[in-house]
């Protein structure tokens, strides 16, 4: 029965060349109707490529395009728009100076006479965000006032009012909370019911598992195989993307046990630190490498607290010591030896137009001034090392860092902080975008650093992250620090009873 | 929060109404109505290019041609009427197409070939200078009747206070500009490349059309404002508003538009021409001072306003 359907849109033989790399190399691609087709594969293995040379961001270099039975040409994202394409891009890329609802509706403003009828638009737009994301925001606030998960509900509430045949989401769910998640998966649920199509990227399995119908895997620009996503099993889905066994990735050092944390000394205290509107007062100490996680949904105040952690926002009360020092500027945050990782890396982390190499070297630089300069050949080794260690793709240093897939943007990034050597690493959402692969590499780093002696603030939305990494985990709910969970109560369940209330 | 947006826009009009309240204080015969309407009357050239240029600076460029195109409108009127004896009806229709020809071939250029604006409309700016010459190296001045008319008509308005067509001119442009940027998809898809060129393409907005368009608008109004300066001077002459792409940019700044784009208002563009042309109004009722010192005071209210932004754009990132 489904093998006689005709295909919405098929792809074939897609292949596309970027200077040095070979992104696309013959991928096929099929989209039936009233699907949601997942597109798996490592960082870098052209999922977001695929998807850009589909809407008209960049052009084909060989192969075809065909919609509902006829050959699609596109050459700009508006020509997919008009055919029936409606795509939200890996990256948030809606216009920060521009209200929520200009962002919904531009381009599609409700008009009379040429006019835009803004009192309709807000009205819709609010409505919009209210009745299908549950989100209750003024939307008339420029969109740079809101957080990235924010922003990310935003970008999908604009795919959501394009009427469209093709709904494309890359990665949409990389900076949502579980609540929001399930949200949209019933939103998808009920287009998949309307017939819509859809193309789905994700990194988590489980996500995918929940969703999807079909499969279609592709593994360093190669199309791998397309399967039903009942008739393949979890373990084989991991083997095929990473073309080698997972057991590898299950190696990941354990826990010192049994060392309390208290024998050792405290490496940051911030006692009564608070700030009106983002976080309630609270106590947080961290001691010598210990690894101290944040769990607690989204908009729960953990962005806020590693932001006073690090000294970038001003607390209105409460002391913040590192080793003893005062910390009032990120400036001294830095010469105690914190270093602040964040979650916003397209707007506050990388630098597009730099190399991969000078991106690393970055902010050891900045530590040392300018004057004192790295050599080159050091610089070399450096990234060298720093691309092997977090097998970051691809594997050229002078490559612009703009030219990479999101998850090795994002790895590049930690490069650059874990070079600085800090006393503390403030970690948030290290591991968004990033597949499960590097996910531990990643966490095994922070293990290894740990056992250093390096201390480490670990934020993330995956709980289960969360306790593999964390000696002792703080929960937050509602901007208020709730308690501490630490040796044998840290389990799922306690955290999960925390977060949850009551 | 609602303050925040219109916040340099608010201290633009603070500012103006300072320094009329100081120009009224020190000056018999400065607090009044005929005092404002003649900032208007002598600024209304420069109303108009600051218009365009507004627009530009929001889409993230900029354009320096427009003192020169102003200047090459001026003199092909000029030599059209006075030497060719053409109609202004046919000649007014045919600079303004020329001055938005000149703007697309610029904003195409930026566009296409994906060349900094400020290298495309400098070479623009010494283009159309250039051409001035070719028509003329002296001044050629214009007695025909329909100039003279405009130019000395007045219109009356109560309480014996007159403005100039000039002036309505250019209140017309200002009020459809308004509507413009805030009513329009081609305004509203200014400021979003102006936000960010990159997502707007993604979001499948015509950015191709809107920055031509961006640039035709300022070459528009470049023009409009030669023909305004023409009824002003009545005459054509290759030095005319020399510079004056600098005052323009100055006005739109110092109105509380961003240089680096997406943000930005007509209205303070409006009040930005009004400051610089209470400065030059003070400056004269002072009688000692030279003009220079209109510049000093123009610089002096720049370096304010370049830093007052950087103050408020480093506030709401540290406050999200
Ligand atoms: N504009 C570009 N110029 C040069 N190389 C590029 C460009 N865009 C992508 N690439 C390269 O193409 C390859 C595929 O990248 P793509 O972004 O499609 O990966 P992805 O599968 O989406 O990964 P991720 O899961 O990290 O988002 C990468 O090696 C990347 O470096
Ligand atoms: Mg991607």
């Amino acid at each position: 029965m489904l093998n006689e359907r005709q295909p919405i849109l098929q792809m074939r033989r897609i292949h596309k060349h970027f200077p040095g790399v070979k992104a696309l190399s013959g991928v096929d691609f099929r989209l039936f109707p009233g699907e949601v087709h997942a597109l798996m594969g490592e960082n870098g293995a052209g999922k977001s490529t695929l998807i850009k040379v589909l809407t008209g961001v960049y052009s084909i270099d060989e192969g075809h395009v065909e919609l509902e039975g006829q050959e699609l040409i596109v050459r700009s994202p508006l020509e997919a728009q008009a055919a029936g394409i409606s795509t939200v891009y890996q990256e948030v890329n809606l216009c920060p100076n521009l209200s929520v609802a200009e962002n919904i509706f531009i381009g599609r403003e409700p008009r009379r006479l040429g006019r835009i009828l803004w009192k309709e638009m807000n009205q819709k737009a609010a409505d919009l965000l209210q009745e299908r994301l549950q989100l209750h925001i003024d939307v008339t606030q420029p969109l740079d006032t809101y957080s990235v998960a924010v922003q990310q509900l935003v970008a999908i509430a604009r795919a959501l009012n394009i009427s469209a045949k093709v709904l494309i989401l890359d990665e949409p769910t990389s900076s949502l909370d579980r609540n929001e998640v399930e949200q949209l998966f019933r939103i998808m649920n009920n287009l998949k019911k309307e017939g819509l199509s859809i193309l789905f990227v994700t990194h988590f399995l489980d996500q995918v598992y929940e969703i999807s119908d079909r499969i279609t895997i592709l593994r360093n620009g190669e199309f791998v195989g397309e399967y039903m996503a009942q008739e393949l099993p979890r373990i084989e889905l991991v083997a095929k993307m990473i073309g080698k066994d997972l057991r590898l990735l299950e190696e990941l050092p354990t826990l010192a046990e049994g060392e309390g944390s208290a024998a050792k000394e405290v490496m940051l205290e911030a006692s009564g630190l608070g700030k009106k509107g983002a976080i309630e007062p609270f106590d947080l100490s961290i001691h010598r490498g210990e690894v101290v996680g944040l769990a607690g949904l989204l908009g729960s105040g953990r962005t806020e607290i590693a932001r006073l952690l690090f000294a970038a926002d001003r607390p209105d009360q409460g002391t913040l010591l590192a080793e003893g020092e005062g910390v009032a500027t990120p400036r001294q945050a830095i010469t105690q030896g914190i270093a602040f990782c964040s979650e916003n890396r397209k707007t506050e982390g990388i630098i597009g137009d730099l190399s991969v190499r000078e991106n690393i070297i970055l902010a050891l630089q900045a530590t040392r001034g300018w004057y004192q300069t790295i050599s080159r050949k050091r610089q070399e080794e450096i990234a060298d090392e720093y691309i092997r260690m977090l097998n970051i793709h691809p594997n050229d240093p002078e490559q612009l860092i703009k030219n990479l897939s999101g998850g090795n943007q994002q790895k590049v990034l930690l490069a650059r902080w874990l070079l600085t050597e800090p006393k503390l690493l403030i970690l948030d959402e290290p591991t968004r975008g990033i597949d499960i692969g590097a996910k531990a590499e990643i966490q095994k780093l922070v293990l290894t650093l740990s056992q250093k002696g390096m201390s480490v603030l670990f934020i993330s939305s995956e709980l289960e992250e969360v306790l593999r990494v964390s000696n002792r985990v703080a929960v937050l709910r509602d901007r208020r620090k709730v308690t501490e969970i630490a040796d044998k109560e840290l389990n799922q369940q306690n955290v999960m009873q925390a977060i949850a209330g009551g | 929060m609602f303050s925040r947006k219109y916040f340099s826009i608010l201290v633009t009009c603070a500012l103006f109404a300072l320094m009329f309240a100081v120009g009224s204080y020190l000056y018999t015969g400065f607090f009044s109505l005929q005092v404002i309407l003649n900032l208007l009357i002598d600024n209304a050239f420069l109303l108009i290019t600051a218009v365009g240029m507004t627009f530009v600076i929001i889409s993230g460029g900029i354009d320096l041609s427009v003192g020169s195109v102003i200047a090459l409108t001026t003199m092909i009127s000029a030599t059209l009427v006075q030497e060719h004896g053409w109609s202004p009806m046919a000649v007014i229709p045919l600079v303004l197409l020329m001055g938005a020809a000149f703007g697309w071939g610029m904003g195409a250029i930026i566009h296409y070939f994906q060349i900094q604006p400020f290298i495309v409309t400098l070479a623009g700016m010494f283009l159309a200078r250039g051409l001035c010459y070719v028509i003329s190296i002296d001044t050629i001045t214009i007695d025909n009747a329909f100039y003279t008319a405009v130019a000395q008509t007045k219109i009356d308005l109560p309480g014996g206070s007159y403005v100039s067509i000039n002036v309505v001119i250019a209140l017309i442009v200002v009020a459809l500009a308004v509507y413009l940027a805030h009513y329009t998809r081609f305004g509203r898809n200014v400021y979003a490349i102006g936000g960010s060129e990159q997502s707007a393409l993604l979001m499948g907005l015509p950015v191709a059309q809107t920055k031509i368009g961006v640039y035709t608008l300022s070459g528009f109004c470049s023009a409009l404002a030669g023909v305004v300066f023409t009824f002003y001077m009545l005459s054509g002459y290759g030095l005319h508003a020399v510079g004056m792409e600098l005052d323009t940019i100055a006005a739109v700044v110092i109105g509380g538009t961003l240089l680096t784009g997406g943000v930005g208002y007509v209205m303070g563009t409006f009040f930005g021409v009004l400051i610089q042309g209470v400065i030059q109004t003070i400056i004269s009722f002072e009688g000692t001072l030279s003009s220079w010192w209109t510049k000093i005071v123009i610089g002096l209210l720049l370096f304010m306003f370049i830093l007052l932004q950087r103050v408020l754009s480093t506030r709401r990132s540290m406050q999200p």
